[in-house]
């Protein structure tokens, strides 16, 4: 095990790396086009740039490995993802005022889904077959199915059409009032947490039932214990890792999916930032995005991963 | 479990062997799951909606009625008009069109890629395994949606484009899944005896891991399909997918049509319930699917019963057979 962790932790860089490299190439592998929106971009809005002028504005005119290298030195030795290509402001700066939107967003949108997932995962696979058994997963099923986008619009009109209530539209801060801020928040985690439910429900019930199979559950029955230990610490215990991994795997599917609720609900958060910075083409910012919140999962995909060992004891790292 | 009563002619048998796998799949997924069965017409609708609606829809994908604009559901528009006029149901049945295209051909893409990895992956382990997983840690740590984003920001709006990216992001997602599933099957027991016997890797790929992944696989590509639909709709939604003026679900619902949608609220209504319904078929299909294809839920101890008395009832039987 614990040499497992020493490699696991060393294989990290190399992600990492990866991942820069990746988020890198993304967009500027052709930078060809991007010049060219930018220069679409100006002329329409009358200011004229000479192509090459753009290019070296933006250290284009350089081979792509030390483009790649002088963005790499600088978030490693500034902390520094660059300026914006608009305004002029610094990346990092701005990613850290809107960080706090999105990681409460995503946070409570974690804990709905799981508070609701794992007891109905659970329950569903032990009452196979039975009427609650269908109700409950024709109903998951039915929340992976709705889009969230969807159900956010709909929020957003009916009820102003109704009763004229419409979502707070200003970002009430949660040092001044956290009832309100939580309040304001309720309603986008609790979309964007039911569309995780649906999966790690159904992965919940699918591993419950593959393990409940298992020999080592008939011997625990055979043990004389009672439901509930078996159920909880021999059988949850061990179907646990996949749904784990569902929700680790879920954390970039939440990022996503809080670009749209953010949009809709209008939350000043990362997804907001990316969204204008992807309107306006500014390739710094989108990758400095897309770097930080790579790196933030694979902290989460890290942990995850050090965690079956613990819940399936039949794993042996080696 | 015994299907045949009474004695059974041999040659009967072998008939009954010839029925196929698809059509006996079908046979006991009617018989079985009345909601699998569901979730297939609303499939076999879409794909049928999809292919002939050019003859289907009253009027023409982006024709206008500017006299007729955000009307209410009326005899000639059944479900209203948005507000160049444009028949919203006209509109939903071609939607149906761009969503089946995108819906198969995403994940006919990211299934085959996704198979090929994650056995490759799982199967041999060792170096190779530390280096695809590498790659696809590091993939699948960037948001797929923002990666597609980010890449349809670059390469414009199109379908082509989206079938390939959504594809691709799929299949790299997917492959994790399958990788783990293959890596649970390796321990098993009959891989080892197969190894031991001398069967080539290849040969135990062929026969006892694939067929084992295969409940994953086919889950997996139900999944892929509502999940290619959904991704669609929601980059379109965002203005990152179809091109404008094709009609999609996600567009129609799309933050430019916002400010009609107070006027007419039934134009947020009905992409966003055809969306729903469909992904929910879709996933109610490939969950019958799974209770039916996986080898270990078929036949044998029979369904699993936690209720007191019957679980040494049903565990005597599975020593017995």
């Amino acid at each position: 095990m614990g040499a497992y962790v020493i490699r696991r932790l060393l294989l990290i860089p190399v992600t990492v790396i990866l991942i820069s490299m990746i988020v890198f190439a993304m967009v500027r592998f052709i930078p060809g086009n991007i010049v060219d929106l930018i220069i679409v971009n100006e002329s329409s809005s009358g200011t004229g740039i000479e192509r090459a002028q753009i290019e070296q504005a933006l250290g284009l005119d350089k081979p792509i490995y030390i483009q790649y290298g002088k963005w790499v030195t600088n978030i490693v030795f500034h902390g520094s993802l660059g300026q914006s290509l608009n305004g002029n402001q610094d990346i990092a700066k701005e990613i850290e005022q809107r960080l706090p939107v999105t990681f409460e967003l995503g946070l409570m949108a974690i804990i709905i889904a799981v508070l609701i997932s794992l007891p109905i995962g659970v329950y569903a696979a032990m009452r196979q077959d039975s009427i609650p058994d269908y109700i409950l997963r024709s109903g998951a099923i039915l929340l992976i199915s709705v889009p969230g986008f969807w159900i956010g619009t709909m929020i957003m009109i009916y009820p102003a059409i109704w009763w004229g209530w419409s979502p707070p539209m200003q970002l009430i801060p949660f040092v001044k009032d956290p009832i309100g801020n939580l309040g304001m928040f309720l309603l986008p985690s609790i979309i964007l947490g039911t569309s995780m439910t649906g999966s790690s429900m159904r992965m919940t019930r699918t591993m419950m039932l593959e393990v409940l199979r298992q020999d080592y559950i008939r011997t625990a029955w055979a043990k004389g214990l009672s439901e509930r230990v078996v159920i909880t610490r021999h059988a949850l215990k061990n179907a646990l890792s996949p749904v784990l991994t569902i929700i680790g795997m879920q954390i970039p599917v939440l990022v996503g999916g809080s670009v749209i609720i953010e949009q809709i609900f209008v939350l000043p958060g990362l997804g907001r930032l990316l969204l204008d910075s992807l309107s306006q083409r500014d390739y710094p910012v989108i990758s400095g995005i897309n770097l930080l919140v790579a790196i933030v999962v694979v902290f989460v995909n890290l942990c995850v991963d050090l965690t079956y060992g613990w819940f399936d004891p039949r794993i042996h790292y080696q | 479990m015994t299907t045949n009563t009474g004695t059974v002619v041999p040659s009967k048998q072998v008939e009954k062997k010839q029925h196929g796998f698809w059509l006996d799949l079908l046979r006991r997924l009617i018989c079985e799951k009345p909601l699998g069965t569901f979730g297939l017409v609303i499939v076999i609708i879409l794909l049928l909606t999809g292919i002939f609606a050019s003859f289907l829809a009253p009027f023409g994908m982006s024709q206008i009625h500017l006299l007729d604009s955000l009307k209410p559901p009326s005899s000639t528009y059944l479900l209203g008009t948005d507000e160049l006029g444009r028949d919203i149901l006209s509109r939903l049945i071609f939607g149906a069109r761009v969503s089946m295209i995108i819906g198969l051909g995403a994940t006919v893409l990211s299934e085959g890629l996704a198979t090929l990895i994650g056995v490759v992956s799982g199967y041999f382990g060792g170096t190779l395994d530390l280096i695809i997983q590498r790659f696809v840690d590091a993939w699948m740590s960037i948001p797929g949606l923002l990666m597609i984003m980010t890449v349809m920001t670059i390469v414009g709006n199109g379908l082509p484009q989206l079938i390939l990216i959504i594809g691709i992001q799929g299949a790299i997602g997917h492959s994790r899944v399958i990788r783990s599933a293959v890596i649970g099957i390796k321990s098993n027991m009959y891989v080892s005896a197969a190894d031991a016997i001398g069967s080539r890797p290849f040969h135990i790929i062929l026969r006892h891991i694939i067929p084992n992944v295969m409940s994953v696989i086919i889950v997996g590509f139900t999944l892929s399909v509502g999940g290619a639909i959904m991704y669609e709709a929601s980059l379109s939604f965002l203005g990152f997918g179809v091109p404008p003026g094709v009609p999609s679900w996600g567009s129609m619902l799309s933050r430019e049509g916002r400010q009609y949608m107070e006027a007419a609220p039934t134009l947020a209504l009905w992409p966003g319930a055809a969306l729903t319904l469909v992904v929910y078929g879709i996933n109610m299909f490939g969950d019958a699917l799974r209770d039916l294809l996986d080898p270990r839920l078929r036949g044998g101890v029979g369904r699993y019963d936690l209720k007191e008395k019957n679980v040494k009832i049903n565990k005597a039987h599975a020593v017995k057979s």
